[in-house]
């Protein structure tokens, strides 16, 4: 009874998310990362059912047939059965080397830290409370609160945060990475059809925690052209001055008022202050400790007071603007 | 900024009077809480006035340190914590189900239900059910007298009396944390959230950890030291060896625990940086002691459970347990791994893929044993005379539930799906399947099995078995939607959301809750009664389900020696094979005197003292916290040099009272298995079929 729920709550999400099209989710992904990782799901979910089938298929037979006032064959002492031993270790433990030779190959294979082939997209994304910053460092743009990725490039992302812990995830196209404050995290992904999809933190970060989610759209190449370069055109630049006024904590729109972006919906930044990711990394590592004031995300912050230092975090491993090839759990 | 009398406390702290401020939903919710738990007290304290119930009450229960009343103690606790998460749970189902654009419950105050709804669970009735049902079954299992340390018991007893007691004092005075059961910090932290409801978390759990730490320390030395006399370790009962090794659990799963909290009270209180995010701190430290705690705690509860699963499928199927040496085996296995998977609780952190990868084929192995389990089971009711009682009912929820959550569970354990459905209902709906089906159909099972022993009267079977249809319905329907949920990419923990496809799924998850409630409250009407009716149920005889183990063989309820003479014990399902052996009921000539531990109050002492001295920590009333830890220690130096600390009851005492039960014993015709649920079962089998072999 169980099991058939189960599969029918699953299967009526499937048929949800089918229906509600454009916006595509894990189990329609938009990616080949997102899209190994539900075949995966399925592939699990048939190995392990070897295991637990007899379970249903057996108790109720059991129940039924050896019930008291059925008066069945009643054996009170038999406690071993040796045929029936290798049959109750067996099974679990032959399903568990088939999953475990499929887990390794799945995690090696589907490593948020590998890079895709290709001339990658590099995203530099930075969670604040209850947004996210991205920044093109080499297309020298930057969004809050929308992410559009050309179609068959791969995207290599890196992560930092500059508040709590959150973790970022776009279901269709890729799983979650953590992103820390003072450390840096990756994400390799890639949209392989166009399409309209969100993102968002999953990680509890305080009231605004569910606001904190934004539109993903993959666009063919040259349509994205024309996104950077309106998003170049932007009035509004990423000084030093205009994020410490997006570290406040808030919403999208709370947000755009206090940098004075003239729509409500996603804000546009040209001109990233260089080494930007770099420098807010470093914010952690100067040997002080930070004043409440110059958190953002804490109470007491005050925009106008918060300073990042001047030179970056040096990381190892980095490549060209930070997003090069990368070890894992790099906190410098 | 404190003030040196009143520390941080203001009359804003007061929850109960922010609906006169302003008359929203929220404060509504909030202000009831606070309300029901004052009119709670107050309707306890005259009740107690009232049927002058405050000398027994002192006497015979807090000042008691029988390992049978502290059990007691331990389940009612545990049962009224389970009433608060449980409504905590419905209220925080109805948000979400209105939660399209934004739900009738403040982001903050939702962030609070959260909170407190695991951490209740988890730690004051989870475990606490776990504690009492040990207490109680363990000592008459063993054929033991007691505890090894029974004052220690108390007093375990009493500090997680008092991280409860705080959990219920941050609904009246200010607010408890919005970080969740698992306190994550930097988020926890001082910086950003510098308000009281971390410290309540902090101090809740430092100090009923240390009870715990205790009682898993006293329990196992109790099960090395306290056996009856033949009872060798594979002769113990399978409940006896689940406890064993969550006790050991316990002692190497909780410092970890008890550390990082006290680590953060370190950040919070004087401005360390362990897991601040400046000056070298950090949060990944953090998780890897918190888990290295949570991941056995899954165990510490479960273990226990499966220990009743083994023992009920063998009494009502009339059989012995199938597989006892695999049983056994299986559960240090699972004890072993449990130590070795805690990565997987954040495989999202960002380490190596062959980190995960290891990490996530040691959660695979868990399944081993744990299927073999159930399996063993099936086989234990295979071949018997199953009779379809409260607990078997309970049991069959268990095996079709359990595995669906093991199912999941597996799932889970491959990092490449994990990043996709971590920190996403779907985990909700994992861990509530694996826990309730597990853990708590288990305790309920347990309560309907043992409550005639320890009351000396039956519940009643047929409110009995509506509950447990109840609470496998309620089970499924609101926790299947949740898997569904986190397949469509709902983040847990969402006040509001603001996808449609959400709502349909979230209003049947609520509806579910709701069949939840009306479970519990079935519940506590068997109890009620069974109370009414205790004569028409009563089962003195102490042996009311032709029990297999030495728990049943003496009066129901127990003297507080439990057994006037220790029985011998010469191979597993003691009591079984004595009852094949002829008359287990013959009088006995020779009675001794028993040494037995005296009462104390030093229990009661550190329940109110650690309750204060936590209350001043939050509220930083230094004054206070002073004068709490003077008047702990003071009682206990003065305590240690006031005898008497034993009382020996003479043997004609004993005799008197096990003559007694004896001579009512052989004179009640008993039961056959037939009439287990008849007026006529007194707690006397009667020798029943046994078929051809």
């Amino acid at each position: 009874m169980g099991l058939v729920l189960f599969f029918a709550f699953t299967a009526s999400s499937f048929a949800a998310d089918t229906l509600a099209q454009p916006s595509h989710t894990f189990l329609s992904p938009l990616g080949p990362i997102a899209e190994h990782q539900r075949d995966h799901f399925f592939r699990v979910i048939a190995w392990t059912s070897i295991a637990i089938l007899p379970v249903f298929l057996f108790t109720p037979i059991i129940l039924i047939r050896y019930r008291r006032s059925a008066r069945a064959t009643y054996r009170p002492h038999s406690a071993y059965n040796p045929k029936l031993e290798v049959f109750i270790w067996g099974v679990p433990i032959v399903i568990v080397i088939a999953l475990a030779a499929q887990l390794w190959t799945a995690t090696h294979r589907l490593d948020p830290y590998k890079p895709l082939p290709g001339d990658p997209v590099c995203v530099q994304a930075v969670g604040l409370d209850w947004k996210w910053l991205f920044i093109f460092p080499n297309e020298g743009i930057a969004t809050v609160g929308e992410l559009v990725v050309p179609v068959g490039r791969p995207v290599a992302m890196e992560l930092t945060t500059d508040t709590v812990m959150q973790s970022f995830r776009i279901s269709a196209l890729a799983g979650q990475i953590y992103a820390m404050p003072g450390m840096r995290t990756a994400l390799h992904f890639k949209a392989s059809e166009e399409g309209e999809t969100r993102g968002e933190n999953t990680q509890y970060n305080g009231d605004g925690f569910p606001e904190q989610r934004f539109p993903v759209r993959a666009v063919p190449k040259a349509d994205w052209l024309d996104w950077v370069q309106a998003v170049r055109e932007s009035d509004l630049s990423l000084t030093d001055a205009t994020y410490a006024r997006i570290g406040i904590r808030g919403d999208l729109s709370t947000t755009g008022k206090a940098i004075g972006s003239e729509t409500d919906g996603p804000i546009h930044l040209s001109a990233p202050s260089p080494d930007l990711f770099g420098r807010i990394m470093a914010r952690y590592h100067t040997g002080a400790a930070l004043d409440p004031s110059h958190q953002p995300g804490s109470d007491t912050y005050d925009p106008e007071r918060s300073q990042l230092p001047e030179e970056p975090m040096v990381m190892h491993g980095a490549g060209a603007a930070g997003c090069g090839p990368m070890e894992h759990a790099d906190h410098g | 900024m404190a003030d040196a009398l009143f520390g941080r406390l203001s009359v804003d702290s007061l929850a109960v009077l922010h609906v006169f401020e302003d008359a929203t939903i929220n404060n509504m919710v909030d202000s009831g809480a606070a309300g029901l738990v004052i009119v709670g007290s107050v309707a306890a304290i005259l009740v107690l006035k009232v049927f002058r119930l405050w000398t027994p009450l002192f006497r015979d229960w807090l000042f008691s340190v029988d390992h049978k009343r502290i059990g007691v103690m331990y389940m009612a606790l545990a049962l009224v914590m389970l009433a608060r998460g449980v409504i905590e749970g419905v209220v925080m189902r109805w948000n979400q189900s209105a939660a399209l654009g934004g739900g009738p419950l403040d982001p903050d105050h939702f962030g609070q239900l959260f909170s407190t709804h695991g951490t209740i669970m988890i730690f004051f009735v989870a475990m606490p059910f776990i504690f009492g049902l040990m207490n109680f079954v363990v000592p008459l299992q063993i054929g033991a007298r007691d505890m090894a340390f029974p004052v220690l018991n108390q007093i375990s007893l009493a500090l997680t009396a008092t991280g409860a007691a705080l959990l219920m004092i941050s609904l009246v005075v200010g607010e408890f944390t919005t970080g969740g059961w698992t306190a994550y910090p930097p988020y926890t932290g001082a910086v950003f959230s510098p308000g009281v409801g971390p410290d309540y978390w902090i101090w809740a759990i430092l100090l009923s950890g240390v009870g715990s730490t205790l009682t898993g320390l006293n329990f196992a030395v109790t099960i090395y030291k306290e056996r009856a006399p033949g009872m060798t370790l594979m002769r113990m009962p399978l409940f006896c060896w689940t406890a064993l090794v969550t006790s050991i659990l316990v002692v190497f799963a909780l410092p970890p625990l008890t550390a990082a909290a006290a680590l953060q009270a370190l950040d919070r209180y004087l401005d360390f940086h362990f897991f601040t995010n400046d000056l070298g701190g950090n949060m990944m430290v953090y998780a890897n002691l918190f888990w290295m705690f949570g991941h056995p705690e899954v165990y510490i509860l479960i273990l226990p459970a499966f220990g009743v699963y083994s023992e009920i499928s063998a009494t009502f199927a009339a059989k012995r347990l199938y597989g006892y040496e695999t049983l056994v085996g299986a559960t240090l296995c699972i004890a072993v791994i449990s130590f070795m998977v805690w990565v997987h609780h954040f495989f999202t952190m960002g380490q190596s893929a062959t980190i995960n990868a290891a990490f996530g084929i040691a959660t695979l192995l868990i399944a081993i044993p744990t299927g073999v389990k159930i399996y063993d089971w099936m086989a234990t009711l295979n071949l018997g005379r199953i009779r379809m009682t409260v607990p078997i009912v309970y049991m069959t929820g268990f095996f079709f539930l359990f595995v669906i959550g093991g199912l999941s569970g597996i799932m889970l354990a491959n990092p490449s799906i994990d990043f996709q459905v971590h920190n996403s209902l779907f985990l909700v709906g994992h861990f509530h399947n694996v826990i309730i089906p597990g853990v708590l159909f288990g305790i309920l099972a347990a309560i309907h099995y043992w409550f005639p022993k320890v009351f000396g009267f039956r519940l009643h079977e047929g409110l009995g078995k509506l509950a447990a249809v109840l609470w496998i319905v309620g089970f499924s329907v609101t926790f299947f939607p949740l898997y569904g949920l986190g397949l469509m990419g709902m983040p847990r923990r969402s006040a509001s959301f603001q996808d449609p496809s959400y709502e349909p799924l979230m209003q049947v998850a609520f509806y579910g809750s709701l069949i939840i409630l009306l479970a519990l409250t079935t519940v506590v009407l068997t109890i009620v009664v069974s109370i009414v009716y205790r004569r028409h149920l009563a089962t003195p005889l102490g042996d009311p389900w032709d029990g297999r183990t030495l728990e049943w063989w003496t009066s129901a309820p127990p003297p507080p020696w439990n057994f006037a003479v220790r029985p011998q014990v010469t191979g597993v399902d003691a009591f079984a094979a004595a009852k094949e052996r002829g008359d287990v009921y013959a009088p006995l000539d020779h009675y001794e005197p028993i040494t037995m531990p005296a009462k104390t109050s030093i229990g009661f002492v550190v329940l109110v003292t650690t309750t204060l001295l936590g209350f001043a920590m939050v509220w930083w009333l230094w004054w206070l916290a002073i004068v709490a830890l003077a008047l702990l220690v003071g009682a206990i130096v003065v305590g240690s040099f006031y005898p008497p600390t034993e009382i020996t009851i003479p043997a004609d005492d004993v005799a008197r009272e096990d003559r007694k039960w004896r001579e009512s014993a052989r004179q009640d015709r008993g039961v056959t298995r037939d009439e287990e649920i008849s007026a006529l079962n007194h707690g006397r089998a009667a020798p029943d079929m046994v078929a051809a072999e």
